[in-house]
């Protein structure tokens, strides 16, 4: 059932990743990007990380893509013209190289022997992740919070209009 | 066997998604989609991330992950308005186009 759903998964979000690169309408790319991550969040329950699967679904395929798609609507982005694809003739046998030897070597510094297993590790609910953020994390996570506000004073000042 | 996958397979969906993401960042001109294909590379790091947690049955690889996305929506946020900007002073939006600096 897990290699089912894996391979189901994992082919989805490739799919959607491969879409995301090759088309030309940037709408048809947010979306692609969408089922990327809704199929990352299905793994992520897979690996027993449920609040990162919530968290990815809200904060990713929620907030950050709908900032993209407001924008693109915004721009009235159109296709791009195909200016600069010739470059996929010698990128695409280099890409699959690259990945041929990522995929050799992924399989050989960790051998099959950790196998992943849904419920294998329950540590990562919502109560376990707040635990080590306001314990071990807790600097961090203020300092976090400093950084959301300087960037939403940096994304006001940059998007307003001039006052004459 | 059918009910676990080995974490090698998982690493690889990974390295695959990030080379995808640095395939759009190289080869696609248009700056939304360049901005997109970085979001693309976050999540492929996120997901290493998740799975190394997984092995070493450790939280630290979910807040790792926690971390960036946060980053990551600031970063959207910031990026985007820049975009906005080029596009009100330049009406572009090809990167080829944005290249004061090199002169």
């Amino acid at each position: 059932m897990d290699v089912i759903l894996f391979l189901t998964f994992a082919v989805i979000a490739v799919v959607c990743a491969i879409n995301v690169v090759v088309q030309t309408h940037p709408i048809s790319s947010a979306l692609s990007l969408v089922g990327v991550m809704g199929s990352l969040a299905v793994l992520y329950l897979l690996l027993g990380a449920e609040f990162i699967a919530a968290a990815q679904v809200i904060v990713y395929a929620g907030a950050v893509m709908v900032l993209f798609v407001f924008v693109i609507m915004l721009l009235n982005a159109g296709a791009e013209t195909s200016k600069g694809r010739s470059y996929l003739i010698p990128g695409a046998p280099l890409l699959i190289v690259f990945l041929g030897l990522v995929a050799f070597f992924v399989q050989r510094i960790f051998p099959s022997s950790t196998m992943v297993r849904f419920g294998g590790f329950t540590g990562g609910g919502p109560r376990d992740i707040g635990n080590a953020l306001f314990t071990t994390y807790l600097l961090p996570f203020e300092v976090t919070s400093l950084l959301i506000l300087i960037a939403i004073v940096g994304a006001i000042v940059l998007a307003r209009k001039e006052i004459e | 066997m059918m009910n676990a996958v080995p974490i090698s397979w998982y690493l690889t969906l990974s390295a695959i998604l990030f080379a995808l993401g640095v395939a759009g960042f190289l080869f696609r001109r248009s700056i939304i989609t360049v901005f997109m294909s970085i979001e693309l590379m976050l999540n492929a790091v996120n997901l290493s991330f998740v799975t190394f947690s997984y092995q070493h049955k450790e939280v630290a690889g979910h807040l790792f992950t926690f971390f960036v996305m946060v980053v990551a929506a600031a970063e959207a946020a910031v990026g985007l308005a820049i975009i906005l900007t080029v596009f009100k002073n330049r009406s572009t939006l090809n990167i080829d186009d944005v290249n004061s600096m090199k002169n």
